[in-house]
Order: C-alpha cells, then sequence, then structure tokens
C-alpha cells in the first residue's frame, strides 16, 4: 500500500495524509496516543506509588515549552532533552508539595497545572514575542522501518512514525516488566499499597514517592515534546489542550497497569481520530463534537472503572500524610 | 479613563463573577467536595440564561426585565447545578474522582459552547461566533447610572452573606461543615447522611457558579460567545483558598483578585506585561497557602488557627480511598 504525502498544513494543524481512510485513521490514532501515552505511562508511575498527580497537565505543557526553547536553541534531540527537564522541574514543585510538605495533593496537582499553563504562556509571549507570532522549529520526521511498513493496514499506521512513537511502544513492556518483575518495582507498589508496611520493610517511601513524581514529570515532559517537536512543529499557549487530564483517566482505565494505559492511550487516540475518518469518508458533524469526545469517554471510562469497583487502583492513592 | 472611579468600577465588575465562583468553590470544599468545575458550570450557566433571554427578545421592555430576566438567571442556576450534578451523580454512583470528573465536564461545556455559537444560536448574520446582542429590556440594572457597575455585584454579595449565614447557623450548614471536616465522624457519630449532604452542596455549589454565568451575560456582555469566561472557574480556586473557605472572606478576596485581573488587563495594554501572568500568579499564591498551612501544622507554635479548616481540604472518602 503506497501512501501519497501530499500536504503539510500550516503550522498548528496536525500533519494530515490523504491516503486510505482505514489506514488514515489508524495512522492518526497511533499519533494522538503517542503523547497520550507518555504522560499516561509517568502517571501509572506516580500513582502506583501512592500519589495522584493532576498537576500533569501543567507538566505536559511545561515539557512542550522547554521542547520550543531547546529545539530552537540545538535542533530536535536537544528539544527533547529541554521538554524532560522542563517536565521534571514543574514536577519538582509538585513533588515538594505532595511529598516533603505533604499538602493535599489535588489543590498542589491544581496549582500546578495553573501554574504551568500560566507561566509557559507568560515565557512564551515574553520570549518569542507579545503576538506570539507562529515560528517554525525542526521537527522529527517519520522514520519507517524497512519492511514492518509495507505490512497491510496497519503497517504504514504503526511503524511509518516518528522515532520517539517507537520509543513509546518499546517503554510499554519495559514498564511492565520492571513495574511487575523487579524488587524496585514491587517496593513502590508496595509504597502504594500500604506505605506503613513498606517503611517498616525498609523502604524510603516518601523517596520513593518523590523520585515516581520526578520520573512521571520526565514522560509528561517527553509527551509536550512529543507534541511540539514530532507533531504540531510549534508552540502555542495552552496547547497540552487537556491531555493531561486524559492522561490521568488513561491510568484508571488501564487499571493503574502500563499494558493497560497503552490500551487506553490507542482507545482515546482511536476517538479523536474518528474526525480524519469521518472527513476522509465525507460524513458531515459538528467539528466540536470529535473535539468534546474523548473528555466524555474519559467521564464513561471513570464510571466503569468506578462499577468495576476501583479493584486496580492503589490501596493508599491520594491520602495525604 | 484613568480615573479612580473608572478603576473601582473595572474591579468591581470583575470581582463579581470571581465572588460568585469563589463562593461555589468555597461551599464544595467545606462540603468536602474538590468541584474544580465552576469553570463549565459557569458556562452552563451562561448558556442558559442566554437561551431564557433569547425567548424574551420581542416582548415589551416592562415585561422583559420583570419576567424574563428573573426566569433567565434561575435558568442559569439551574443549569450549573444540572452540570454540576453530572459529576455529583458520577461522584456517588460510581466513586468518580469530582477532581477529574468537573473538568473533562469543563471542556465539554467548553466545546459545546463553540458549537452553539457557530452553529444554532448565532447572530442572524453569521458573521461573528456569538449569539445576538440582548437588548435592553434584558440587560441587569446599573448599580450606579452611567458606569459598568450592575446589580449583579450586590447579587454576588448578598449570596456570600446567605452563604454565610446559612453555613454558620443552619442546622443543614453545620452538616455540611460536619460532613467536610470528617465524613467518618459525622456519618458514625453524627448520623449525618453524608452522601446526600455532600451531593446536595454539590448542586449549590454548582448553582452559585451557574448564577455568575447568567449575571456575566445580562450584566456585563449581553451575549454568549467562546471566552466568556477567561479562566473564572480556576481563578475561582484561588479565591475560596485566599479566603480561607469564609464566604464573607471570599468577597474580599473576590475583590483582590478582580483588581489583580483587571490591573492585569491594563498592564497588558500599557506596559506589555502578559495577563496570563495573572494565573501564574494566582497558582504561586495557592501553593502558599498550602506551604503556610502545612508549616502550621508541623510546627504548632506558628499558630493553630490557620489550619483549623484544613481538614476540609482532605481528600473525601470515596470508594478510592476506602
Amino acid at each position: 500500500m503506497v501512501i501519497a504525502e501530499v500536504c503539510t498544513p500550516a503550522p498548528g494543524d496536525e500533519r494530515v495524509r490523504v491516503s486510505a481512510p482505514v489506514t488514515a485513521f489508524l495512522e492518526a490514532t497511533v499519533r494522538t496516543a503517542t503523547p497520550l501515552l507518555f504522560a499516561g505511562l509517568g502517571e501509572t508511575l506516580v500513582e502506583q506509588s501512592g500519589v495522584i498527580n493532576v498537576g500533569l497537565e501543567g507538566i505536559v505543557i511545561a515539557g512542550a515549552f522547554g521542547g520550543l526553547v531547546g529545539a530552537t536553541a540545538g535542533g530536535v534531540g536537544a528539544g527533547f532533552v529541554a521538554a524532560a527537564v522542563g517536565g521534571a522541574a514543574m514536577a519538582a514543585v509538585f513533588a515538594v508539595f505532595a511529598t516533603i510538605l505533604r499538602t493535599d495533593q489535588i489543590i498542589a496537582g491544581t496549582a500546578v497545572t495553573l501554574f504551568g499553563l500560566g507561566i509557559t504562556g507568560a515565557l512564551y509571549r515574553w520570549g518569542f514575542g507579545p503576538a506570539g507570532a507562529a515560528l517554525t522549529i525542526p521537527t522529527m520526521g517519520a522514520m519507517p522501518i524497512p519492511g514492518l511498513d509495507r505490512v497491510p493496514v496497519l503497517g504504514p499506521a504503526l511503524f511509518d512514525q516518528p522515532p520517539v512513537a517507537y520509543a513509546a511502544y518499546l517503554l510499554v513492556p519495559a514498564l511492565w516488566w520492571w513495574s511487575y518483575r523487579t524488587y524496585d518495582g514491587l517496593a513502590l507498589r508496595a509504597v502504594g499499597e500500604n506505605p506503613d508496611a513498606a517503611r517498616v520493610a525498609g523502604i524510603a517511601v516518601r523517596r520513593v514517592q518523590f523520585v515516581a513524581v520526578i520520573v512521571g514529570g520526565v514522560l509528561g515532559g517527553v509527551s509536550g515534546g512529543t507534541l511540539v517537536l514530532a507533531q504540531v512543529g510549534t508552540f502555542a499557549e495552552g496547547m497540552s489542550a487537556g491531555r493531561g487530564f486524559i492522561a490521568i483517566a488513561i491510568v484508571a482505565l488501564g487499571r493503574w497497569n502500563p499494558i493497560g494505559a497503552a490500551v487506553g492511550a490507542v482507545i482515546f487516540g482511536a476517538a479523536s481520530a474518528l474526525q480524519f475518518l469521518f472527513q476522509a469518508m465525507g460524513w458531515h458533524a459538528p467539528y466540536q463534537l470529535f473535539l468534546a469526545l474523548p473528555y466524555v469517554l474519559t467521564l464513561v471510562a471513570l464510571a466503569v472503572a468506578g462499577a468495576k469497583g476501583h479493584g486496580g487502583a492503589p490501596a493508599a492513592l491520594g491520602v495525604t500524610g | 479613563m484613568g480615573s479612580e472611579y473608572a478603576i473601582v468600577s473595572a474591579t468591581l465588575v470583575r470581582a463579581t463573577p470571581l465572588i460568585f465562583t469563589g463562593l461555589a468553590v468555597a461551599i464544595a470544599f467545606r462540603a468536602g467536595v474538590l468541584n474544580i468545575g465552576a469553570e463549565g458550570q459557569f458556562l452552563a450557566g451562561a448558556t442558559a440564561a442566554t437561551m431564557c433571554a433569547g425567548v424574551a427578545v420581542a416582548w415589551p421592555a416592562a415585561a422583559q426585565s420583570a419576567v424574563a430576566l428573573p426566569i433567565a438567571l434561575a435558568g442559569g442556576a439551574v443549569a450549573g447545578a444540572a452540570w454540576a450534578g453530572v459529576a455529583a451523580w458520577l461522584r456517588r454512583r460510581f466513586g468518580v474522582l469530582e477532581v477529574i470528573s468537573t473538568i473533562m465536564l469543563n471542556f465539554i461545556a467548553l466545546e459545546a459552547v463553540a458549537y452553539l455559537v457557530h452553529g444554532p444560536l448565532q447572530e442572524p448574520l453569521h458573521v461573528y461566533p456569538q449569539t445576538p446582542t440582548l437588548p435592553p429590556g434584558l440587560h441587569l440594572a446599573k448599580l450606579v447610572p452611567g458606569s459598568r457597575l450592575h446589580i449583579g455585584f450586590g447579587l454576588a454579595v448578598a449570596a456570600a452573606v446567605a452563604a454565610w449565614w446559612m453555613i454558620r447557623e443552619t442546622a443543614s450548614g453545620f452538616r455540611l461543615r460536619a460532613a467536610g471536616a470528617n465524613p467518618f465522624a459525622a456519618a458514625s457519630a453524627g448520623r449525618i447522611d453524608v452522601p446526600a449532604v455532600t451531593t446536595r452542596a454539590f448542586l449549590v455549589s454548582g448553582a452559585v457558579a451557574g448564577l455568575a454565568g447568567a449575571v456575566e451575560v445580562t450584566g456585563v456582555t449581553y451575549a454568549l460567545y467562546e471566552n466568556i469566561s477567561p479562566g473564572y472557574g480556576y481563578t475561582a480556586i484561588a479565591v475560596a483558598l485566599l479566603a480561607n473557605l469564609n464566604p464573607l472572606a471570599v468577597i474580599v478576596s473576590g475583590v483582590f483578585f478582580g483588581a489583580l485581573e483587571a490591573g492585569a488587563a491594563g498592564m497588558q495594554r500599557d506596559a506589555g506585561v502578559p495577563s496570563v501572568v495573572v494565573s501564574a500568579v494566582e497558582a504561586a499564591i495557592i501553593l502558599a497557602i498550602l506551604a503556610v498551612g502545612a508549616a502550621r501544622t508541623r510546627w504548632p507554635a506558628l499558630g493553630a488557627r490557620w489550619s483549623s479548616r484544613r481538614s476540609a481540604l482532605r481528600r473525601p472518602a470515596t470508594s478510592a480511598s476506602a
């Protein structure tokens, strides 16, 4: 199956390829799912340690802004490094409040989200012009994997993506293995299930939670970096557009398991990608409907997870102090 | 322009939605409900008020202000309560964290408003993405003739005083405080139906935020459009926390943030300081309040009084933490 790469629309739009509708739909699904997956995997780790970080939205936007700054200064690689650093820095603010000061995690997280959205918007206008003039930065192109990209239908969708998508694929089994097959992973989950027992067993509970939040911040930052460096090619105020919150829903939908998070990310990617399928098929529906769909789906997903009785949730999730 | 009078008027106009939404957040937080959805409830209220008022555009002016305007305000409150009700139901029935559900509902409300003002509710010429401007009969009266300050500010202050009295003096106010302070003790020792109390507080909180939207449409913008709220529902969290969740203090902190935001709009115009800085400042204020609270809990000598309400900010007992 041959894909005709026809156009790259104006900055701010996501890349749209004209090809067979189903392949285009699947490709868009994977593309939308990639940043959600990074953020969702990070938040899975954080929540496995018993901390819920609703500041993830602020972390993703900090990563996106870091990606912009890094790529402007030193290309795509520097962009991803700066994205990770930006996410980790924002996560560090949350970690201080949640694991050292032990304040309410939800309120601290909400503040971090507000802070991230505000400070990146302010820095962007300050550093890149008052109107936030559209600027183009070096981006990461698709790197088809020879052979695999020829697999009918799925091949172009899965294996004609930027390298960062392949990193996300590999991270899923790696994190699952780490979490369920290593001592450190067990320690992390023990902290989330029963911090007192973990402390008695000699685990430094607060340190584990602090590190988990920072690692989650690195992955959340890479999520924002992926948006800027591999997809949109520019930064816009508030461009995280709720992805951090959706990632939190993905974690619940995925039952606090990295593989479940991957399934959840694909479901959300598909919901967003439906609009491309509708366009290709010539079906008409207000585009706001598609924009709202992932949020509606999040509510449904959380209700379904709740109806099952939160069986997979770490027992000490969100408990203060 | 530039007179003290105009500055006061701009501050109080800006403070009105912040007092309402800050009050909504304070009522919910006092009951242990972390309603982060005042933004969506505000939009639901603004939309409902616009639609209610839209029915009456051809009525005589007297009937508009005497009948249609109160109905529009009530419609806004009902819509806000209904929007919050979705999250309240999800919490009570499925144990869904209201923090996440209300944020999702904020985004859904935003898309719904975008759809309506580009579609069914767009002004007849289809030029601007907004609803037709309301006729003068459907405008809230001015508090000071000739200024922008409308009676919505008085309504907001009255609502705050009423909420303060309710929470402090009535039995249902006591149940709300008890459910928020310690749901287990309230249920076992006080025989309080905690889920019913928190659901009711959630709905009242939504109604107040919805009323904010209705007042904004009929008092300031006279039309519905996409960016009608520059994040009032999020600033509301800072407003409520700075007020230590006290409805009377919400009036003061609402005016403080109103001045901050009205000043930021001026700074952006005059000095090129972006108004988004304000949300970073608000976040810093929330974090500072949390840090002070944490310090006083750890080192009580610093003063025990401040942290008395921290318990209300703890996560409520949902099935997730049971």
